[in-house]
């Protein structure tokens, strides 16, 4: 009896693989998606020179057959050659790198916050369905989840940035770090994790809205169960009942659902890292738009993509830990 | 020494339609010792009268009338002893094992809960020795214990359960339907072991079935249930053998014994279906389907009249061998 | 008095229309769902009336009368924008491009995924597993990087925008639609067409996409939520129509233009509403379907 049940692993690690592999072809694809000349095709209604056309002829490798093209275009994707960026004149993977990390520490601040609440939430509001709380704690997770994440943004901005009425505007207007100050220092860090603070609450109300909505749906389910019944007729208290039993069971629907709606975390972190200015990923997506920076938005499209495939496996393996009738 | 006195038991359920009686007066008693079955269709009350021994109703329900385990009415009891009254004092074993056991968890884990709940004073080391203690007395491997349910036969799976309701060594055991759900030959292995270990370990059991032949033959005394009554009451094999309410002759003709002659001739089923209890029929609730109802069987609800040495039942034809049908 | 005798046609006929009948009386149970529909109702008569009661030509940045964001009057009832317009003429059509679009791309992304989702379910053996995989394989690719390469590359219109985001969720119909046709399948009245001979299409169109259908009706009312909220996220991020006003692209507009700093808040915070209040009536009318269509939905209530 294998512990991870190896079977479902390697399924499971297959078809990342096989998502991943699907992903490149269709980076591939994307910019040969309307028929003639790729580079005319891009370059039409903008201004580029001679010298852009040149350049991404040659990166596209546009003078190579089709086939060869996309043999190229593996072999330079494996080996972190993504291309030149128009605007920065730099190598795409090098500006990925070097704006990884604010993007990182915000979404994974944000979600790691946003599920241990949310989850929370959604199971006192399952648990006491009807209450007060779960009737105001549902109504404003539909509210929140109704609206845009960056609007959100825009909102505690104007509010705590600005300041309204009698709340002053105490927090910072965008950006990552006050002019000046050095990141590795103490004092740097922290007015980082200051700047930081705002756009880590938006993604954080954000997400937290849609996981307890979620948590709540799961444990309403679980509740009917006849195990429950089980384990109150052993005279466990409710709270026990509810810690021990049902909430193990009611995570797992719940787990496959917020694995299911990672790829939007990324939608939300482009968004509010733009509201707030903040120099990550995607505020580089953004601003690759205005140009646009063909060889940037591929290079980013490549990364976050890769990142949610990531991101799916390690939520499928955590499942198996979970659920052990996956194992087998 | 009576363990379980149920008297004059009514449940009514609170549903988005109206009031649901469930339990119209039942009366109950079950000694050490002794198995008691309960036996009846699905609809008729058994399980509602099960779970009230261990108060499972949803805070909606009424109850009225008394349970008493040992002496202590259960339906007045506070939180805390009707905690400790669970599964210390008198445990269940309930049907359908698969989706009663909690199916993330190891089963020994399971078992040894309640134990490590009503006797915090043993160790986890004792704890697993008590689990293989009772595991064995089911006749499961030890190593059962690190299994999960969904990795366990479907009679595995229900031993589990007997094992689980025997781990605090309660005083009276509720088997609810256990064997229903498996097949034959696993079902009369799962019944021996129950009643083997019921005569030995002197605990008391109610034993609820809609088979009336499983509990003719394992049962000292059965209770027979319709519509949220008792309407018959004696000893099983007596019962069984030779039933005097109607609905107890249709339902031990519905599980003949095999080898019974008289079971290869006459029809066992019964026309129509149990009586909705929220729209109830008149004085006796199963003169609809009854094959010999008499006029004034509609208007009379019969009381439980002697029907023979030690046995009642609750019809109008009983006691009344004289009178001629009309 | 002897009841004329029905045909088929006509038998199935009114029991369609009493389910129909039947399905409107449970919702109409369904507080949250009415409201929903009442705020829909709202917005779409707005959003159809927009010729009527907001001049067209307010429109236009080049007519403009009003000042730079300036804040609420009686001529202007919500401010300006930072040209001039009269924010509530913006917004009123405004409502017409995001319904439509939303509509649209929930129309692309729905014919898509139920032709997938129904032959992925319906067809054993290698045709369906691959179609399943490519399912798979594409859901996982998060939405917005994908709506961003595409939209860059086929260039910002009305059209390409609806087809951008039906593109990019037609996957979640696709699995939802799958499962469904999956239980169907099971079930005997198929194996007996089947016996009988009914080929793939006519398996497929007359007897699993009925049975489907009410699933994919609630499933289209989220879709549709989903639908707006994307559109207004890629017009706040310019790959919008330039030309067209559009919820989204008020929003770009008060960013840029620095609403927030001199506290235009008529501009910030009336189509964030709108947004929300259109895509809550979408959802709260596609959750009372749920419940409506789902029976093991409605035993928790």
């Amino acid at each position: 009896m294998n512990p991870l049940g190896a079977r479902y692993v390697l399924g499971k690690v297959a078809g990342s693989l096989g998502s991943l592999a699907f992903m490149l072809v269709l980076n591939f694809f994307l910019f040969r998606v309307l028929p003639g000349d790729p580079v005319r095709t891009l370059a039409r209604n903008r201004l580029v020179s001679e010298k852009q056309i040149d350049e991404l002829t040659r990166t596209l490798g546009l003078d190579q057959s089709l086939p060869q093209q996309f043999v190229t275009y593996l072999q330079n994707t494996f080996t972190g050659e993504l291309g030149l960026s128009f605007k920065y004149r730099q190598p795409v993977a090098d500006l990925i790198l070097d704006r990884m990390w604010p993007t990182v520490v915000l979404v994974g601040t944000g979600t790691v916050l946003a599920t241990l609440i949310g989850l929370w939430i959604g199971v006192r509001s399952a648990w006491n369905r009807g209450s007060r709380f779960d009737k105001y704690s549902t109504g404003s997770s539909l509210t929140v989840y109704a609206m845009p994440e960056w609007w959100l943004g825009l909102l505690l901005l104007a509010v705590f940035s600005v300041g309204v009425g009698p709340i002053p505007g105490i927090f910072p207007t965008g950006g990552l770090i006050s002019p000046g100050v050095d990141p590795t220092s103490v004092q740097g860090v922290l007015d980082q994790a200051w700047h930081l603070t705002l756009p880590v609450l938006t993604v954080t109300l954000a997400y937290l809205a849609d996981y307890s909505l979620i948590m709540r749906s799961s444990l309403l389910d679980e509740m009917g169960s006849d195990y429950l019944v089980t384990a109150r007729a052993k005279g466990l208290r409710d709270a026990k009942v509810r810690r021990d039993h049902a909430v193990p069971n009611a995570l797992l629907p719940a787990a496959t659902l917020v694995a299911l709606g990672l790829g939007f975390v990324v939608g939300g972190a482009i968004t509010i890292e733009t509201v707030f200015s903040i120099p990550g990923l995607g505020l580089l997506t953004t601003e690759a738009l205005e140009v646009p920076d063909f060889p940037l938005l591929q290079g980013t499209f490549i990364f976050f993509s890769a990142a949610v495939i990531a991101a799916n496996l390690a939520a499928n393996l955590l499942y198996a830990l979970l659920d052990p009738r996956v194992r087998g | 020494m009576t363990l379980l006195q149920i008297r004059d038991l009514e449940v009514v359920y609170r549903t988005a339609s109206g009031p649901l009686p469930a339990v119209r007066g039942v009366n109950l008693e079950v000694a050490a010792g002794q198995s008691i079955g309960l036996a009846g269709e699905s609809g008729c009350g058994k399980s509602t009268v099960a779970s009230t021994i261990l108060r499972l109703q949803p805070a909606s329900a009424e109850l009225r009338g008394q349970v008493l385990v040992e002496g202590e009415d259960v339906l007045t009891m506070r939180w805390a002893p009707l905690r400790t009254l669970r599964w210390a004092g008198a445990s269940m074993v309930f049907q359908g094992a698969l989706h009663s056991l909690n199916p993330v968890r190891r089963v020994g884990r399971q078992i040894a809960e309640p134990i490590r709940l009503h006797e915090p004073s043993v160790s986890a080391g004792d704890a697993a020795k008590r689990v293989d203690e009772v595991l064995e007395q089911v006749g499961l491997p030890r190593s059962r214990a690190r299994a999960y349910p969904h990795q366990l036969s479907g009679g595995q799976r229900q031993r589990v359960m007997i094992a689980m309701a025997l781990a605090c060594r309660p005083r009276l055991v509720i088997a609810d339907e256990p064997t229903t759900a498996l097949d034959v030959m696993v079902q009369a292995q799962v019944l021996k072991q129950l009643t083997d270990l019921v005569h030995d370990l002197g605990i008391g059991m109610l034993l609820i079935s809609h088979d009336l032949s499983v509990l003719g033959s394992t049962c000292d005394r059965v209770a027979v249930m319709y519509a949220g009554r008792v309407v018959e009451e004696g000893a099983a094999a007596q019962v069984f053998a030779d039933p005097r309410h109607p609905y107890s002759a249709a339902l031990a003709r519905a599980f003949p014994r095999i080898g019974d002659p008289l079971a290869r001739f006459g029809p066992s089923g019964l026309p129509g279906d149990p009586p909705d209890p929220r729209d109830l029929p008149t004085g006796c609730s199963f003169h609809p389907r009854c094959p010999v109802v008499l006029s004034s069987c509609p208007q009379i609800d019969p009381p439980h009249v002697p029907a023979g040495p030690g046995r009642t039942a609750a019809c109008l034809r009983v006691g009344d061998e004289e009178r001629e049908p009309g | 008095m002897t009841t004329p005798r029905l045909t088929a046609r006509q038998v199935v006929r009114r029991r369609r229309r009493d389910s129909a009948a039947r399905n409107w009386a449970d919702f109409r149970g369904h507080k949250s769902g009415v409201i929903g529909l009442g705020i829909l109702i709202f917005f779409v008569v707005a959003a159809l009336g927009a010729p009527v009661w907001a001049d067209a030509s307010g429109l236009k940045v080049t007519e403009a009368t009003g000042g730079v964001l300036e804040s609420p009057s009686f001529e202007f009832l919500l401010g300006t924008d930072d040209n001039g317009r009269s924010v509530l003429t913006l917004l009123i059509w405004g409502a017409r491009l995001s319904l439509f679009v939303g509509l649209l791309a929930t129309a692309i992304s729905m014919v898509i995924g139920t032709l997938v989702g129904v032959a992925s379910g319906h067809f054993k053996g290698w045709a369906g597993s691959v179609l399943f995989r490519l399912t798979e394989w594409f859901l996982v690719i998060p939405f917005l990087p994908l709506a961003i390469v595409l939209a860059s590359v086929l260039g910002a219109s009305l059209f390409n925008i609806a087809l951008v985001i039906g593109i990019t969720s037609w996957p979640g119909t696709a699995l939802l639609i799958r499962a469904q046709t999956l239980s169907i399948e099971e079930r005997p009245f198929l194996e007996r067409a089947r016996a009988l001979g009914a080929g793939h299409w006519h398996q497929m169109t007359r007897h699993v996409l009925p049975n489907v259908m009410p699933m994919v009706f609630a499933n289209t009312t989220l879709t549709v939520a989903i639908a707006i909220l994307t559109e207004t996220t890629l017009s706040f991020l310019g790959l919008g129509d330039p030309l067209r006003v559009s919820w989204g692209s008020m929003l770009d507009d008060a960013f840029s233009s620095g609403a927030i700093t001199t506290g235009a808040w008529w501009f910030l915070i009336p189509p964030g509403v709108c947004v929300i209040l259109v895509v809550l009536s979408f959802t709260l009318i596609g959750r009372a379907l749920e419940e409506i269509f789902n029976p093991r939905l409605r035993e928790r209530g």
